[in-house]
């Protein structure tokens, strides 16, 4: 068994908690599980990305073209991190755009990005995980949206259930209510 | 995972750490009393964890001034037979190295381990230095962990090893070691229980100045014993557990040396294409572990040897085929096999045994059109000064200033130095225009206002300013220097993360320390004009500078405001747009470039989250469109 997710967004969206999470919970049901994250920059409104790969592996770096999913957090750095994908990968992501301050130049629609995905790869699921956070109680609560996302995965070799107790075991029991409601919006959107 | 489970874990524990907390555990499991850092990406973690768990552990941490005073911490708390742990990134090796050097000829009593975090790619870094240099200048061990498993192992071997052999030991991680995660199953932990009121223990230094003075008389000496030692450590090297083979070939005719992350990029890329090639793993590389390499490569035709920045290895292990007269060839980076520059990954390695085995078949995902285009045309995404940043307020305020003296930007050199502020290099503030060091700033300054008639203006951060600004200051004052120096005092080192400093009234353990000033420390250093702004105050800036620039002596400025990202500050209302007022001048898009207030479909907008309500736009715009928030 082996299975690679690449995770990427902006800073501040909780990237790299989501995917510790779920390097917990496969630790916890057993399975070998290596993990790469860029820090740095991350609170200045730069690209975050990290690696997770659940298997046999000594790298934590997923080779080119062999994610099998890509869950990215923003529509544009799903482009971002297409070169880690091929035309079998799962391709979750929030429509939900963050303009960059830090630039001039002009912001695809993201009708023009589903729709170029949509073109290229067999699965494209694109969710609006800022609008199923919202109605989970905070916005803050995205990455638990998305992380109920990936646990509808298929072929995601981690149980919902191991994902939610790792999720407790790393996140303040006051927002416990909050992340299940929004891991459940996450789960049914792909799953419904 | 809490935190606390790095001290409380028991042996057999298994936790997914990040390999800067698996550093931790290593030292927690060593029984370290003495860690001592200044803070540097990729190592940074390390710092931020200990000072949490400082008084858990038994140990006294702190936040030194810099590398070189954090290095001396360390060697003399193991000269007085205590375990000591210091930590840098690898550029802070150059500020330590002085002191580093001499430390392997007096060698220790208590085990000492540097752990120095190498930056491939340049994440966070001005260079791709390679600490093994270090090793081999100063004649002390090395270890190359590839995993957090190795990290936690390698840092507690790491004080076995230096205590049985009196020497220093270096412990190198790269980037993706240190910010990886893996699965880490712990140790025992050495007792490290306080022997006195202190809660970490204390030592005692035994007086021998043949042992611990260098003086010329005594350093010969020195240097024959560390000779001496490193030859018996060769032994070690070569039957440690942590150079080991992996077979995978049926024909011996290739093999590869690897070491680090490399080596997992090697390992997985034999595994998962079926290449019919052995690997050696050197995790324990200096000194060079020849006797096991020659018995890995003496039969082969041909042998890769992998690993990241300089051809160190690859060198060692010419130098063997050399001097055994054998016939084998070598592929790395000086055959131009592997790339030179930059970290590695699968594919790169891939490729770089493909020049040679011819194994790939280069199947391309190609991409409709539509998609090509997006990929070309989506906006970058670089890291920027925050909303409500105090330096973005200095720099629109100092190019205010240039603009209203009639100055050029080309008559006008900002040297900068290491912090958040060198991110001033980006438009529309174009505040870098040189930068070598920490604290390089200051004695750049000195040298353009004797070398060039143009005016200089440098910045240095608070914490900068006290790893290595001062005696640079002192230079310039006494040898009657032309420039303005900025410090930007925004109460915090920023940069790497949020880390306390001199200026802090609180240490690196969180307990109360004294405050150092830094408007009389440049008081004290000789300089005649200084001044204390508020950057968030525009006339008071722009004025400011106007004067400094007319004067021909040093000159400190101090731009004193805190950091919006420290925690626990009172927030302001985000700013009011009043939209009848907008002009339409952009002015506060594009020369004031906060991330707060972007144009959307011709109309100012202010992203209420981000706004920190610094009201530095307020005063940018000439029409009252922006006002304080309620």
């Amino acid at each position: 068994m082996s299975y690679s997710i690449y995770i990427c967004g902006v800073g501040g969206q909780g990237i790299i908690k989501t995917s510790v999470i779920i390097g917990e919970a496969a630790m916890n049901q057993g399975l070998d599980v290596v993990m790469s994250e860029i820090h740095g920059m991350s609170q200045r409104g730069g690209s975050v990305s990290t690696e997770l790969k659940i298997g046999d592996f000594n790298s934590s770096i997923i080779p080119d073209t062999t994610a099998d999913m890509l869950l990215s957090f923003e529509p544009i750095e799903t482009i971002r991190g297409l070169h880690k994908v091929n035309k079998d990968s799962k391709i979750v992501y929030n429509t939900h755009p963050i303009i960059p301050s830090s630039t001039n130049e002009a912001y695809p629609s993201v009708d023009s990005i589903t729709n170029a995905l949509k073109e290229n790869f067999t699965h494209v699921l694109p969710i609006d995980a800022t609008d199923l956070a919202l109605d989970a109680g905070n916005i803050l609560s995205l990455n638990m949206v998305l992380l109920g996302a990936v646990t509808a995965d298929d072929n995601f070799p981690l149980s919902k259930d191991s994902v939610i107790d790792a999720m407790k075991n790393n996140l303040h029991p006051k927002f416990h209510e909050l992340n299940l409601k929004a891991i459940e919006n996450g789960y049914n959107s792909i799953k419904g | 995972m809490n935190l606390k489970e790095l001290v409380t874990g028991e042996s057999g524990d298994k936790q997914f750490l990040l390999g800067n907390e698996a550093a931790v555990r290593g030292v927690i499991e060593a029984g370290i009393s003495i860690a001592a850092t200044y803070p540097g990406t990729p190592s940074s973690e390390i710092g931020n964890i200990l000072s949490v768990l400082a008084k858990d552990a038994n140990i006294y941490f702190e936040f030194s001034t810099n590398e070189k005073v954090a290095m001396e911490v360390a060697a003399t708390a193991a000269a007085s037979g205590l375990r000591s742990f210091t930590f840098m990134k690898h550029v802070g090796m150059n500020v330590a190295a002085d002191s580093f050097m001499t430390t392997a000829y007096t060698g220790v009593n208590g085990g000492m381990v540097i752990l120095s975090a190498d930056d491939p790619s340049l994440f966070s870094s001005q260079n791709e230095q390679d600490t093994r240099n270090y090793a081999r200048l100063a004649n002390v061990p090395v270890l190359e962990p590839s995993n957090c498993q190795e990290v936690k192992d390698m840092v507690k071997y790491a004080f076995d090893l230096s205590e049985e052999f009196n020497l220093p030991v270096i412990v190198r991680t790269t980037t993706r070691v240190s910010h990886m995660r893996g699965v880490v199953e712990f140790g025992d932990v050495k007792d490290n229980s306080s022997n006195n009121d202190n809660h970490w223990m204390r030592g005692h230094f035994d007086k021998d100045p043949s042992k611990y003075v260098p003086v010329p008389a005594f350093a010969g000496k020195m240097h024959e014993r560390l000779c001496d030692k490193i030859s018996k450590i060769n032994n070690e090297t070569n039957n440690s557990k942590f150079n080991d083979s992996t077979s995978f070939a049926n024909n011996k005719k290739y093999g590869v040396i690897s070491s680090g992350s490399a080596f997992n990029y090697a390992f997985d890329v034999i595994k998962y294409n079926n290449l019919d090639m052995d690997i050696l793993k050197i995790g324990f590389s200096y000194p060079f572990p020849d006797k096991k390499v020659l018995e890995f490569i003496k039969d082969l035709d041909e042998v890769f040897v992998v690993e990241e920045v300089d051809p160190v290895m690859e060198k060692e292990v010419l130098a063997i085929i050399g001097r055994e007269n054998l016939d084998i060839v070598v592929h790395g980076k000086l055959d131009g096999t592997l790339p030179q520059c930059y970290e590695f990954n699968s594919d790169i390695v891939s490729k770089g045994f493909n020049n040679v085995l011819n194994f790939m078949n280069n199947e391309n995902i190609t991409f409709t059109d539509s998609l090509n285009e997006l990929s070309d045309s989506i906006p970058s995404r670089a890291p920027v000064l925050c909303a409500g940043c105090p330096h973005r307020a200095m720099y629109y305020g100092i190019n205010i200033a240039i603009d209203e003296l009639g100055l050029k930007t080309s008559d006008v050199v900002f040297a900068s130095d290491i912090g958040c502020y060198t991110l001033g290099i980006n438009p529309p503030y174009n505040a870098a225009d040189y930068l070598l060091s920490m604290g390089s700033s200051v004695g750049d300054g000195c040298g353009f206002s004797v070398s060039t008639d143009q005016k200089v203006a440098s910045f240095i951060g608070d914490s900068t300013f006290f790893h290595s600004g001062i005696s640079p200051l002192i230079n310039a004052v006494h040898n009657k220097h032309n420039f303005v120096l900025t410090v930007l005092d925004n109460r915090i080192t920023a940069m790497t993360g949020g880390q306390p400093n001199p200026g802090i009234p609180v240490d690196g353990m969180g307990d109360e320390a004294p405050e150092i000033s830094i408007r009389k420390l440049a008081l004290a250093c000789g300089v005649d004009y200084v001044r204390v702004i508020n950057p968030f105050n525009l006339e008071q800036v722009v004025k400011t500078y106007k004067e400094a620039f007319e004067r021909d002596d040093t000159v400190v400025i101090i731009s004193k405001a805190p950091c919006t990202l420290i925690k626990g500050l009172t927030k302001k209302p985000p700013v009011t747009l009043v939209e009848s007022n907008c002009n339409h001048c952009d002015k506060c898009v594009n020369e004031l470039a906060c991330p707060a207030i972007s144009k959307v479909a011709g109309k100012i907008e202010i992203d209420k989250s981000s706004c920190d309500g610094c009201g530095v736009c307020i005063q940018v715009c000439k029409y009252g469109a922006l006002e304080v928030g309620k």
